[in-house]
């Protein structure tokens, strides 16, 4: 290579066309990151939802960003940090809500942790076992909006988007009740129990239950609610009785209600109406105490066996229940008197008459209905149920031959004529025996008895003495008859040859007269003519 | 240090194959050997340096906030920041993972976009102080840049590999691109610096 260049052999460079791009353009980078950053920025401060803390009795399975929070299993919000409240009772999560979720943090919104929880009633959860828990939310349907908010510590049990009603049952116990437990119509599941507490005055329990639509339709005024916990074993004057509502209620217990067949038809029920849950399916069937259906019945037996709730009978029909067992003593007039408060609905009893115009004459209210029940013979009496048992109850029947009576209307309740039992009058008529068996002299009717047997004694004596060897002399006679009798009708003694011979004679007789007798027969004349010759 | 630079000289080096070049006349040149266009200096290095960097500073930002990953599976969604992942590797005993992340993921980047920003500052100023460990500053940087990438290429291969639908996925997430981008827009920053602009003040004081 030639070497004309100056100092070194450094070549030449050469002149190139000019580039496309201005080098300000390499500014315009800049600029669109700084447009995507701060998009990205308005972006994240725009989709912000509000932030609300929710306090809980324990963070178990919660995680400061990493929880989140759930409607329906979508995400609606993060766990942000958790924290104490100042005297360390609970603990305070402060979550980030998805800006959706704004308008639906209300006054009744509620918050819980959803975690693996194995109830008697199933497993719930699961998924979180492995996932990690997360708090779940139920949207209120409230307008004031909030942003401190309590958390549940059980899951609800019925969520705010559930179509139904609540109802309020009022109860002396809960018995085998609890929340989540199933409510039964007709035996078919149509809500759940979602709330019990104790009454503030300690008294009762309140208990609420949902009843998801349709079927809150057949709660009514009128609906009967009752424990159908577990097994509902009875043993009153009608036996025993096993009752149980589903199989899972054996374990679980739960609440069924039905309408009175008799109650009349009524709309349904407002939203938290309260009811009476009523211990069992009987009671709650019972017609509703009212003042008027109640009577005294004065027995003079023990009521022994007669528990309040048994029946009255009415010839095999219920027609009330023993209310009150009670006992009154007058130390005046040296009486007990044994008092059972019965409710009596002898209007059940219906009247009937041949015609129209004498049923019009029929008394229609309570005191002269009674009055001519009364009057025409029906007493109270008390009745023994079941042997097995002992358990008494109240019959209703007419009695025609029992002492004129009357309904004692001037106390209070009013006084229903009694009878004595079936089993009490056997037990009346023993007693007459016994007390005549005892008037009976036995005493003296010994010492009679004592005389006669020695008179009786010295009677033998004077037979074995004087009698006896009379008797035996008598009897030696007699042998001796007896003797020459037998030697007298011997076959060989001259008697008897006679007779023998006697008898002969008289045959040989006897066919002599037939013989005349044919003769003459043939030939009555020879009476007269005497005997023909015949010399042949 | 008296030695005669190129420049100085009135010649000009090809950035691509290092060949010496007489300038010659017109406005653009080439090189002779390779055809690679010749300046004295890179053009417009400072301010495209600056564009590069302040580009990845803006971008820094939502590389660190917003999740870099996706993690979906069975038991629920989770998604991850840079940082949130090396507390995660740090609280589970991993402590040199999450020493190696945090070091190539955030404090190399940041630490660059620094270094960077000190030489671009100190080069306007025409600045003669530490001239050679400004220099070691900048080779550091041009060596290191590459190595943030580890967490885009974990990103990258668990998304392409993890994809079992229902089972689990994982997805990048919007803080993986711009990470990726800060990476790229530092390496880019630090090839349009001209590390020649650092000794330049040199002879201006002594000339």
């Amino acid at each position: 290579m030639a070497r004309e260049s100056s100092d070194f052999d450094i070549p030449e460079a050469v002149a190139a066309p000019k580039r496309g791009w201005s080098p300000q353009l390499v500014w315009l980078i800049p600029i669109v990151a700084v447009l995507a950053g701060g998009w990205l920025a308005a972006k994240a401060i725009l989709e912000r939802g509000p932030t609300i803390t929710i306090s809980f009795k324990t963070a178990e399975g919660l995680e400061a960003g990493k929880t989140k929070i759930k409607y329906k299993d979508v995400d609606v919000g993060e766990v942000k940090t958790i924290s104490f409240t100042k005297d360390l009772s609970r603990i305070i999560v402060t979550a980030e809500m998805a800006k959706g979720a704004a308008p639906h943090l209300v006054e009744d919104t509620r918050f819980w942790v959803v975690r693996p929880r194995v109830g008697a009633g199933g497993i719930s959860g699961l998924g979180t076992l492995f996932s990690g828990s997360y708090i779940g939310v139920d949207v209120g349907k409230s307008t004031t909006l909030r942003e401190d908010f309590e958390g549940l510590e059980v899951p609800p049990i019925i969520t705010g988007d559930v179509p139904g009603r609540q109802f309020v049952l009022r109860s002396q116990d809960i018995g085998s009740l609890d929340v989540g437990d199933p409510v039964f119509y007709r035996r078919f599941q149509v809500g759940r129990v979602v709330a019990s507490e104790l009454d503030k005055d300690g008294m009762g329990v309140t208990l609420k239950v949902f009843v998801n639509a349709p079927y809150d339709q057949y709660v009514t005024p009128e609906t009967r609610f009752w424990h159908a916990s577990g097994i509902d074993l009875t043993l009153d004057a009608g036996g025993f009785k096993l009752t149980t509502q589903s199989l899972s209620t054996l374990v679980l217990g739960g609440v069924a209600f039905e309408v009175r067949a008799d109650a009349p038809a009524s709309s349904p029920a407002n939203a938290n109406a309260v009811f009476t849950l009523f211990k069992d399916h009987t009671q709650a069937m019972r017609l509703p105490d009212t003042k008027s259906s109640i009577y005294t019945l004065v027995f003079d037996e023990s009521l022994r066996g007669l528990e309040v709730g048994a029946p009255v009978d009415f010839r095999g029909l219920v027609v009330g229940e023993v209310a009150g067992i009670g006992v009154s003593i007058d130390p005046v007039e040296k009486t007990i008197r044994m008092r059972a408060e019965v409710n009596l609905h002898i209007n059940r009893v219906e009247m009937s008459a041949g015609s129209a115009a004498e049923f019009a004459k029929l008394p229609s209210d309570r005191k002269s209905r009674a009055d001519l029940l009364v009057a025409n013979g029906m007493r109270a009496q008390i009745k023994t149920g079941s042997l097995l048992t002992g358990q008494l109850y109240v019959a209703l029947d007419f009695f025609p031959d029992a002492r004129p009576a009357t309904v004692n209307w001037k106390v209070d309740p009013p006084e229903f004529p009694t009878t004595p039992g079936g089993f009490q009058e056997l037990q009346t008529m023993l007693h007459r025996v016994a007390a005549r068996l005892d008037k009976v002299p036995i005493d003296k009717i010994g010492t009679d008895l004592h005389q006669t047997l020695q008179s009786f004694d010295k009677l033998a004596k004077r037979l074995d003495s004087e009698i006896t060897p009379e008797a035996r002399l008598t009897l030696e006679e007699a042998r001796k008859t007896l003797g020459t009798a037998e030697r007298t009708f011997r076959s060989d003694a001259p008697l008897q040859q006679d007779t023998r011979e006697t008898l002969r004679e008289l045959s040989r007789t006897a066919q002599s007269l037939r013989v005349l007798a044919d003769y003459l027969e043939r030939h009555p004349e020879s009476l007269i003519r005497g005997k023909k010759d015949n010399k042949q | 240090m008296s030695a005669v630079t190129a420049a100085e000289a009135g010649l000009l080096v090809c950035h691509a194959c290092g060949l010496l070049s007489r300038p010659a006349t017109g406005h653009h040149l080439a090189c002779v050997r390779c055809g690679e266009s010749l300046h004295v200096r890179k053009p417009d290095s400072i301010s495209r340096a600056w564009a590069f960097l302040i580009a990845a500073y803006v971008l820094y930002v939502p590389a660190n906030v917003l999740p870099v990953m996706e993690t979906g599976s069975l038991f629920g969604s989770q998604s991850d920041t840079i940082m949130s992942g090396v507390v995660y590797l740090w609280h589970s005993g991993s402590w040199p993972l999450a020493a190696i992340i945090f070091i190539a993921s955030i404090l190399v980047p940041g630490a660059k976009m620094v270094a960077l920003t000190v030489l671009l500052i100190s080069v306007q100023r025409h600045s003669t102080w530490r001239l050679q460990d400004r220099t070691k500053l900048y080779r550091m940087v041009e060596l290191v840049g590459r190595w943030s990438m580890v967490d885009i290429y974990v990103a990258a291969i668990l998304t392409a590999l993890v994809q079992f639908k229902a089972l689990a996925m994982i997805k990048a997430g919007p803080g993986a691109i711009a990470f990726g981008a800060v990476v790229v827009l530092t390496m880019f920053a630090a090839e349009s610096f001209d590390p020649r602009l650092i000794w330049d003040p040199v002879k201006e004081r002594h000339g």
